[in-house]
């Protein structure tokens, strides 16, 4: 998945970027213009912004859920482990209205948490938090198979050597899930960032505030303003895939070290 | 340091992998466990490095209790048959990582962990791959690494599991010799396992040969050749011809036949003649006990072998005889044993 | 005789696992986020679909509107599973048995709608159909509507649903490699008749696994089909759509109703996917004999 998303940047995304802003003939000073506007810049601020951060929490939660499905036993074990790929099966419309509902003011965790003073639904913590959940699926998916397979003398060799147990997880388990762990992170990261369904209900969608970019194309489009949407589009995708190719190439090179061949 | 372990019993389900095994080794010796798959050999190394427990019995280490340690407290060098190295770590990494993992108390600082790997590294002659992933060796060189990462923490026994199974004939052999010097080097009380009895031969200084969860026969090289104490033991190591012979009034009888050779205080009955290929003397038609026509001569190295129709019992066997001596296919060649066990039949 | 067995236990803690305290917490932790993120949701959804009764319930469902849109999903789930079927097979077909230039770029370019935001695909629709898009002009003279019409709607659902089939069968079909193809052709096959004697037989288990992803997905879409379909009730709204239209006018039990058809479509999904996983790694069990 990796390799394809970075040739996907070099080979499609760019050129392709690269013809819609031809098509509509834009110049770089209106693109620029477009871009800078503080609309623009706040939605694209938004939706990298947070879900790089929803996609760190993946990054962490994804291995504890995985650490505890793979190697520990307990009742319900296998049915936890099969809704996890339930972000992923369910549209995103009703994963948007249920998690709305769930945190709203007067919703069964939003109430609670309003006690505490804190507010999700609305605010760019209920995107936050919609990011998360269409996230979890693929650290745990990619980590899952690698976890599995992990060679069980590497830990008895660690264990002889005089490891105690938190020796041989973070220093001999851990680095060997490296690549894994960034492959999840980056299709988690790549996913939050063009999600639409699950954020919108959530988000409260109020510009300079709680809009995410792929419904600032949505409303310029429906406003005719095509330029305006294709650019932001543009940036989208050539960002999206500059930080994917960078986390393929960090992936890459840890890969090298932890392949046995 | 001496290991004694005593009437050690491990199942799984109901399988008896060991079934009562006592085993003493003495300080500064290099034991092989020889024997085929399912012997027991591997599930005993591992009882006594602490990577499995077993049902009953004792493990002690110079009259200490080992079964109140588990494997990270007995501080027992192991090396793995597929090396079990850090893949993300490199060469220098793996063999200080024992060192650093010591308690606070007891750790080397870094000047000193430095000098130690180094000391390892010059040991096992591969100073030079100090800063290389383990994915950048050959198998013998990895097998080396795995054998300093071991000996990094000072050991008092080192246990290998198979250590020359992953590698080629050739690189098998240079690391077998390349382990004997080692051992006389430093010394320290080792245990390897094997399923190779040319290797196990070759390099320890007591074979303990190991068939069904038993220990089946304890000596040096040279005492497991030349006097097996079973059947099994003469057909494990070396190679040998088996006749089905009978015992009967005190004489040996094969197909019929009563053979010219003394009985030995062999019990009556159904039993197995053993005799090495190289130990059946050839001589002209009618020289021997045994008559029989070389069918095929196959000649390979330093060996020339005949296989050879019997004319008693019809079987066929195979007889190693010395280059000088001519030997062709349709010769009647009369046989007689030199050297021979005679063994009950179920022994 | 023997050594008592309590201080064989006390240093036997299995290696190769952390102290009951450090588990029971880590286990915690993960039910815990699990049943927040994901249970909750769930269960939010048929809540809300059933807190005015069952009655209530299918009085939504039965609703003229949201008969239209079940019909629309099911007919554009349909077209998608069926040219995706098409598409996908060839595809794979093409990508496994043979060798080309340029099939790296094909793989590629079977995940782009997988990697791109689905409003995106969207928009490369309206930039392609629409009034100012590239064909625009001409669709209208011609007075076709592709855009703010099914026949939109289907084409952006086919194109995000593109990679499911393939990317099923691509794994698949390059694990079973060519020989088999290649003796039933020494034996005088035609190449149709490989393929529906031979290939096709080996591959069923993918082909189901991924029309059965191709439809999930082909039902749920929302973005895509957001921006392309103009929202006009009773005519262009799929299921996702008109869930969107009903909670935003605050009819909440109809757009939970509606959202709980479509999430027992999805938990139907997971459990048939598991079952086909099953056979799927059964047969490549088997295979290797």
């Amino acid at each position: 998945m990796g390799l394809t998303l970075t040739w996907l940047s070099v080979i499609i995304l760019i050129p392709l970027a690269g013809l819609f802003l031809k098509t509509f003939e834009l110049s770089l000073d209106q693109f620029w213009g477009i871009l800078l506007s503080r609309r623009t810049l706040h939605a694209l601020r938004i939706s990298f912004g947070l879900a790089f951060a929803a996609a760190s929490v993946n990054l962490v939660m994804g291995m504890i859920i995985v650490w505890a499905l793979v190697r520990y036993r307990f009742p319900g074990r296998r049915l936890f482990d099969a809704i996890v790929d339930v972000p992923f099966a369910l549209p995103t419309a009703v994963a948007g209205i249920a998690l709305t509902s769930l945190f709203a003011q007067k919703g069964w965790l939003g109430a609670p948490l309003a006690e505490l003073g804190i507010k999700v639904a609305f605010t760019p913590v209920g995107i936050f938090v919609a990011m998360i959940f269409i996230g979890i699926p693929f650290v745990v998916r990619t980590v899952q198979p690698v976890l599995i397979d992990l060679d069980v003398e590497i830990e008895e060799a660690a264990a002889s050597l005089g490891a105690n147990r938190w020796h041989t997880v973070s220093k001999v388990i851990l680095p060997s899930l490296i690549p894994a762990l960034l492959t999840g992170f980056a299709l988690a990261f790549a996913r939050a960032v063009g999600e639409y369904g699950s954020v919108i209900f959530i988000a409260g969608n109020l510009p300079n505030v709680s809009e995410i970019a792929p419904l600032l194309i949505v409303i310029r489009l429906s406003e005719f303003r095509y330029a305006d949407a294709t650019a932001i589009a543009v940036v989208m995708l050539v960002a999206s895939f500059l930080i994917i190719f960078a986390v393929n190439r960090l992936q890459r090179w840890a890969q090298t070290r932890i392949s046995a061949q | 340091m001496t290991i004694e372990v005593k009437n050690i019993v491990k199942k799984f389900g109901t399988f008896a992998a060991l079934d009562g095994v006592d085993l003493k080794v003495a300080s500064g010796e290099l034991v092989a466990l020889l024997g085929p798959s399912g012997s027991g050999k591997t599930t005993l190394l591992r009882i006594i490095a602490g990577l499995d427990w077993p049902d009953a019995g004792e493990v002690s280490f110079d009259g200490e209790n080992a079964l109140a340690h588990g494997a990270s407290e007995r501080h027992v060098g192991f090396v793995f048959q597929h090396y079990a190295l850090f893949r993300h770590m490199t060469v220098f990494e793996n063999v200080a990582f024992g060192l650093r993992v010591q308690p606070r108390a007891v750790r080397k600082d870094e000047a000193g962990i430095r000098a130690r790997v180094k000391e390892l590294l010059d040991l096992v002659q591969l100073d030079w791959l100090s800063n290389r992933y383990p994915s950048e060796l050959s198998g013998g060189q990895r097998q080396r690494i795995a054998l300093a990462r071991a000996l990094a923490i000072e050991p008092r026994i080192l246990l290998l599991d198979e250590p020359f199974g992953a590698l080629d004939a050739k690189v098998r052999k240079e690391l077998r010799q390349w382990l004997r010097s080692l051992h006389h080097e430093i010394n320290v009380t080792s245990i390897f396992v094997t399923h190779d009895q040319e290797e196990a031969l070759e390099v320890a200084n007591r074979v303990v040969v190991m068939d069904k969860g038993r220990i089946v026969q304890i000596g040096t090289p040279g005492e497991v050749y030349d006097n097996p104490a079973t059947a099994f033991v003469h057909g494990f190591i070396g190679e040998s011809i088996m006749l089905p012979a009978e015992v009967r009034d005190g004489c040996v009888r094969l197909g019929g036949k009563t053979l010219n050779i003394a009985a030995d205080g062999a019990p009556s009955g159904a039993s197995k003649l053993f005799v090495r290929r190289h130990d059946m003397q050839v001589g002209p038609a009618g020289s021997g006990t045994l008559e029989g026509a070389v069918r095929h001569v196959r000649t390979f190295g330093p060996i020339q072998r005949a296989e050879v129709a019997l004319s008693e019992g019809e079987t066929f066997i195979e007889i190693d005889v010395p280059r000088d001596r001519e030997i062709r296919t349709g010769d009647i060649v009369g046989l007689q044993p030199r050297r021979y066990r005679i063994f009950a039949a179920q022994d | 005789m023997n050594q008592p067995q309590s201080s064989l236990s006390s240093a036997r803690d299995d290696l190769r696992t952390e102290p009951g305290l450090i588990r029971v917490v880590v286990i915690a932790i993960a039910l815990i986020f699990l049943t927040v993120f994901v249970v909750l949701p769930l269960v939010v959804v048929f809540a809300q679909a059933f807190s005015k009764g069952v009655g209530t319930y299918f009085s939504a469902l039965s609703d003229p509107e949201a008969l239209s849109a079940i019909r629309l999903t099911l007919f554009v789930a349909a077209i998608s599973v069926s040219l995706n079927l098409v598409f996908g097979l060839v595809a794979a077909w093409a990508i496994a048995k043979f060798d080309f230039r340029g099939k790296t770029f094909l793989i590629s370019l079977i995940d782009l709608p997988f990697s791109v935001s689905p409003v995106i695909s969207g928009l490369v629709f309206v930039l392609l159909f629409g009034a100012q898009g590239y064909w625009g002009p001409w669709l209208q003279s011609h007075n076709v509507h592709v855009l703010f019409a099914v026949p939109g709607i289907a084409l952006a659902t086919v194109f995000v649903t593109f990679p499911f089939v393939a990317r099923a069968l691509i794994p698949l079909m390059q694990e079973q490699g060519t020989q088999e193809e290649e003796a039933a052709i020494s034996l005088g096959a035609s190449g149709l008749q490989t393929f529906f004697r031979v290939t096709l037989p080996n591959i069923k288990w993918g082909v189901l696994y991924g029309v059965l992803l191709c439809n999930a997905r082909a039902m749920g879409e929302f973005g895509a089909v957001s921006v392309v379909s103009g929202h006009i009730r009773g005519e262009t709204n799929t299921m996702p759509l008109l869930v969107e239209i009903l909670y935003n006018e605050y009819q909440f039990v109809s757009s939970f109703a509606i959202a709980s058809l479509l999430a027992m479509l999805a938990l139907i999904t997971l459990v048939a996917k598991t079952i086909l996983e099953r056979h799927l790694d059964e047969g490549q069990l088997s295979r290797d004999d």
